[in-house]
């Protein structure tokens, strides 16, 4: 089970530790009050071992890798403690100094491989840079050295692509040239700051596992910096937690695993989304991250955490060495690890309800692609290419899939935000495409969206008021002015809002609080289907628990329809009665949610549920890594659009595309595997 | 009444544009995060004292706009006549400064004219020499003696005058409360507007002592045909705001709707805007201006009868001159628009809206026109300094501003020939520089400043 975990060479324990973090401290900002990103964190690297920095936006383990590389913005800076590679202190190196420290002795691979690269030069070049400033030996043989790079960190066809641009790379394609020019200088520490974030699961999979591999054949230490519990629980020797600019918590990977110490930890947990939560609400964390401008001489976590008593508020708690590692906690281990009281669980089961809602019938949203003077079209890209939905009352449907994969635009298209080229969208018997403009205006109330980017679904110059009641404004109803000013504050208090939010811009809240004005919008005219488009992914754990507890309440009191649009399998497996599985424009397995994830029949299914990290080492499942990346949407390969990937690949596969077959448990699958031809075949064999 | 007042075509503008501003004020003043950037514009020492010397500029300007017919008598059945000469309020201000001419040139603080003449002594004798200036100098002996202790002692008096002005002002300002002025004197103080306070009394101290000497002497000289350059310069003043601001208002409604419209409903509209803008910007600018310009003057020439006046007559010409500006200029601004709109109409908010059936109009005027607001505001500052210079340039060629205009491009154009005389005549062009120069820096700094409080990016670095 455990043999996907790389086992660490216990060889150089007993040395000095390769990176040795020593009470660090960074301010950023002016020094009346600078925001203390880093307040005294303490830790150590050995050689070989895979170190994580857990947390959640925003509480400075980013900051924690500037420091150690002196990368700090403008306005940071280190006032205190220090970092010692190898013994040596890095805080009294010269600027020439360090610079042949930074992708030297440390490399660093970032979290968006789309900017970390230059578009003007090839990837070849760029990593032969690094290959000239930090590997004196082979500066003769730096072409021969780039390909060697690009072999290991697994890039097909070496040779040709180290003459290629970025923009001609993917994604995943992209962050292994990034970790390739990381190792150039044969670093004996590896920084690596959340990234896989940008990426697919199914590529995040590969990465982490080139990761792996890589550590195994240099032994080289990694420092690597998520807010994923799952990538934590595949990469993990040990494991650090932060929680505004402190490290709340150190521990073995398995032990914390098993038994996290702090009540913070404890807490991350059970915010987690799973099928097995489905029965309750998820635990949440009240509150936010406190300010970080100010000096705490108390708890930093007190405000929010349910078993604070008198100590917390009155002095800093102590570090308390346990086992492999240690906490900062007033709790003493025994109490620490006493079971807390069970949730309170708001959630009521779920209701079934019946009666079709939504009906989408063979949807297909080709976009033109123009080409020369006359701007003739000389393709399609077909990002939706007949997919067939039903959403009943009360009903949450999850679409998943990657990024490209043409989720997003099923959901424009069945609002008819983006026009669908052919097909039916069926709403409560009425085709909504083929209504005029002024009928469908008119019928807009029935279904909302609500968006990824809590950021950018709101507009900067409007008050919270008026955009809760744009809606209202935009379908006449509501009454006057103060009427509809009630229906707002009433809709707040709903989300859990204050009514004075209402005469607030967005930017004063946070990430879930602006999430939770965007869900008031939406149930501001009473819709009976909301689309949410990713509406957790740019959110933190905890929060993202709150935002979802709320979905699932407000389903329940109301009986709205929810088309939830993913790429977070855990959230799916929480919320979703019905799952539908997407690949390059078309569904590939569609049933019950239990059905799907517990025993997916489609290879991609299987492939994706494989690729997402669990949050418990014990538990890794059998990878099933699919090789290479998702095709493009203008010129799928023949046959099913999946074959060059699939692991079961047959000759069928690639000449037809599989009929949509339905599966004993009544679920619909597109793939030859299980066409009754196969199945014939299968008996005969 | 002693005068009627008289409303030029650029008058009615200049009030529409004070009326605009006074409604962006308020609804600014309303809106916390449109107040924020002009906070951190007030906050920056640029700002300030930019914005001090450019309220100067506006001052005199808006000054020069009040314009009227001064009484000259009465008709047999008593009822009052006015003279078709059209004044400002300005020119009453500065009275003698407009009136006491002298014959040609003199150089700033001359007590003589520039060039010898043949001049009838009292004795009946004529000899050539540098004849006494009638209003330059006049309270000084023949000879002119005592002219540089008398300069600075009147320059110092005026200065006074000025300090005096600005501590009264300051009180005014300050309710009155005497700790609070005396602390923005202070060297190191924390009073916010510390810089502008200085400026002010720096703006106030040199302009009162130029004021007073003016009273004596000709400050700045006199061109060809004796008018007081200090008096031109100030004239121009208004000019080269008209230029700067209402080229903007003029272009500025067909920018932006054009602008956003292209990059809102994309298809055959953008087609049709880009096409229009790009063929607009591929012909020369300065050619499109010399052809409107010289039509302009044709049409004016063959119609004189319309005007009643020569100020009226120079006035449309300077309208005209504007709007030809404005329709060369709006282009960038609209390419700059639709870009933007491009970007916007894919946000969340504006798909949101789309979800609510809210309707295409009202998009644009709640979703994308305020987050457009900014890149206007942006352009407007920037283009205002290069359109001033843009007016030099253009009557420096002749078919700028009408001749009996005053503005700092005829002021070049008038002193260009005279550059090559000896000794030179440098005044003219020195003062027009001189006042372009501070006028256009004080401009292009107060754009920096406003840009940068702005704009997203520069923010988050703070």
């Amino acid at each position: 089970m455990s043999g996907s975990q790389s086992a660490p060479e216990p060889a150089t324990e007993a040395a000095a530790p390769l990176l040795d973090v020593v009470n660090l401290a960074t301010h950023i900002g002016g020094e009346e009050r600078p925001v203390r990103a880093v307040d005294g964190v303490s830790f150590q690297i050995r050689r070989g071992e895979t170190f994580v920095l857990l947390g959640e936006s925003g509480c400075g383990k980013s900051m924690i890798a500037l420091s150690i590389m002196r990368l700090l913005p403008h306005a940071g800076r280190i006032v205190g403690g220090d970092v010692r590679i190898d013994g040596r202190s890095l805080r009294t190196l010269s600027e020439a100094e360090m610079r042949s420290e930074r992708g030297g002795r440390v490399g660093m691979i970032f979290q968006e491989p789309m900017t970390s690269l230059n578009p003007v030069m090839t990837v070849g070049e760029q990593v032969a840079e690094a290959v000239r400033l930090h590997d004196p030996d082979r500066r003769n043989q730096v072409t021969e050295r780039v390909v060697e790079l690009f072999r290991e960190v697994g890039i097909p066809d070496p040779e040709r692509r180290v003459n290629e641009y970025p923009h001609q790379l993917s994604g995943g394609m992209k962050q292994r040239v990034m970790i390739a020019m990381a190792l150039a200088g044969r670093p004996a520490l590896l920084i690596a700051d959340e990234p896989t974030t940008a990426l697919d699961v199914t590529i995040q999979a590969q990465v982490l596992e080139l990761l792996r591999r890589l550590q195994r054949e240099t032994g080289m230490g990694i420092l690597l910096i998520t807010h994923d519990l799952g990538v934590v629980a595949e990469m993990a020797d040990r494991v650090g937690v932060m929680y505004a600019g402190e490290l709340m918590e150190i521990n073995d990977a398995a032990e914390f695993f098993r038994a996290p110490r702090h009540p913070y930890s404890r807490k991350l947990f059970r915010a987690l989304p799973m099928a097995e939560k489905r029965r309750h609400g998820l635990d949440v964390i009240k509150g936010i991250v406190p300010a970080l401008d100010q000096v705490f001489d108390h708890c930093r976590f007190a405000d929010r955490c349910e078993r604070v008593f008198d100590a917390c508020r009155e002095r800093q708690p102590p570090w308390r060495e346990n086992g492999a590692g240690g906490y900062r906690c007033h709790l003493d281990p025994e109490t620490a690890l006493a079971a807390t009281a069970a949730a309170a669980s708001s959630a009521s089961p779920d209701v079934e309800r019946s009666g079709e809602l939504l009906a989408v019938t063979d949807l297909k949203v080709h976009f033109p692609i123009h080409r020369g003077v006359m701007r003739r079209v000389v393709g399609h890209v077909k990002a939706v290419d007949g997919v067939e939905l039903t959403i009943g009352q009360g009903q949450t449907v999850a679409l998943v899939g990657e990024s490209g994969c043409g989720k997003t635009t099923v959901g424009k298209a069945i609002l008819q935000l983006q026009p669908p080229t052919a097909g039916e969208v069926c709403f409560d018997g009425v085709d909504l495409a083929r209504l005029s403009s002024s009928e469908l205006r008119a019928k807009r109330s029935d279904f909302q969206i609500i968006f990824q980017d809590p950021a950018s679904s709101m507009n900067p110059r409007m008050l919270v008021e008026d955009i809760v009641a744009e809606g209202m404004v935009a379908q006449g109803i509501g009454g006057n002015r103060a009427e509809r000013r009630k229906r707002v504050e009433a809709l707040l208090a709903k989300v859990g809002m204050q009514p004075a939010a209402a005469d607030r811009y967005p930017h004063e809240f946070s990430g879930g609080q602006r999430q939770r004005i965007a869900i008031a919008r939406a149930l501001a005219l009473h819709p009976k289907l909301i689309v949410c488009d990713e509406p957790t992914s740019a959110l933190d754990v905890s929060v993202q628990a709150q935002v979802l507890n709320l979905l699932r309440e407000l389903q329940n009191s109301m009986g709205i329809s929810y088309l939830f649009i993913t790429h977070n399998i855990s959230v799916v497996a929480y919320l979703a009665h019905q799952v539908a599985v997407m690949y390059l424009g078309r569904i590939v397995e569609y049933g019950d949610v239990d059905a799907v994830l517990g025993r997916p029949l489609h290879p991609y299914t299987e492939a994706l549920l494989s690729a997402v990290p669990v949050p418990d080492p014990a538990r890794q499942p059998d990878v099933v890594r699919l090789q290479g990346d998702m095709p493009s949407p203008i010129n799928p390969p023949s046959g099913c659009y999946f074959h060059p990937r699939c692991p079961h690949a047959m000759a069928v596969c690639r000449d037809r595309y599989p009929p949509r077959l339905a599966a004993d448990d009544g679920r619909q699958v597109s793939c030859w595997l299980l066409s009754p031809e196969r199945q014939l075949e299968g008996a005969q064999v | 009444m002693s005068f009627q007042p008289v409303i030029l075509w650029t008058d009615a503008l200049v009030y529409l544009l004070v009326f605009l501003l006074a409604i962006t004020v308020w609804h600014t003043r309303r809106h916390q995060h449109l107040l924020m950037p002009w906070r951190r514009v007030a906050q920056s020492r640029i700002g300030q004292a930019t914005m001090v010397i450019l309220a100067f500029y506006v001052i005199v300007g808006l000054l020069d706009t009040l314009h009227f017919n001064p009484r000259s008598g009465e008709d047999e059945q008593g009822r009052a006549v006015y003279s078709t000469e059209v004044l400002s309020a300005l020119d009453v201000i500065a009275g003698p400064l407009r009136t006491q001419r002298e014959k040609t040139y003199s150089a700033p603080f001359a007590t003589h004219l520039f060039s010898k003449e043949t001049i009838e002594r009292a004795s009946g004798e004529t000899v050539r020499d540098y004849p006494r200036l009638q209003y330059g100098g006049a309270h000084l002996a023949e000879s002119g003696e005592g002219r540089v202790a008398d300069v600075f002692a009147k320059a110092a008096f005026g200065a006074l005058k000025g300090a005096l002005v600005w501590l009264l002002l300051m009180l005014l300002l300050h309710r009155l409360r005497v700790r609070r002025v005396a602390h923005l004197l202070m060297p190191g103080s924390t009073h916010p507007w510390q810089i502008g306070g200085w400026t002010a009394l720096l703006v106030l101290a040199v302009f009162a002592a130029l004021w007073e000497l003016a009273g004596y002497y000709h400050v700045l000289g006199t061109d060809k045909v004796g008018e007081d350059v200090f008096y031109q310069s100030l004239k121009s003043i208004r000019t080269g705001l008209l230029i700067g601001t209402l080229t903007t208002l003029v272009m500025l409604p067909a920018a932006i709707l054009l602008g956003i419209m292209a990059g809102y409903f994309r298809g055959w509209v953008d087609d049709v805007i880009q096409y229009l803008y790009t063929t607009l910007n591929s012909i020369p600018g300065v050619l499109l201006i010399a052809a409107a310009v010289l039509m302009m003057q044709i049409y004016m020439s063959n119609h004189a009868d319309e005007f009643n006046s020569l100020t009226e007559r120079a006035d449309l010409r300077l309208l005209f001159l504007c709007l030809i500006l404005g329709v060369t200029s709006w282009t960038s601004l609209c390419r700059l628009l639709r870009g933007e709109t491009l970007k916007l109409r894919e946000l969340e908010y504006v798909q949101a809206a789309r979800a609510f059936g809210v309707g295409h109009f009202r998009i644009l005027v709640r979703h994308i026109l305020p987050n457009v607001m900014h890149i206007v505001l942006i352009t407007i500052v920037l283009d205002f300094s290069g359109l001033v210079l843009a007016e030099a340039v253009l009557s420096y060629i002749s078919i700028g501003v009408d001749p009996a205009t005053s503005s700092w491009g005829n002021m070049i154009n008038g002193a260009r020939l005279e550059l090559a005389r000896e000794p030179v005549v440098w005044w003219s062009l020195l003062a027009a520089f001189g006042f372009m120069f501070t006028l256009v820096l004080a401009a292009n700094l107060f754009s920096d400043v406003v840009r940068d409080a702005f704009d997203p990016r520069l923010r988050r670095q703070r």
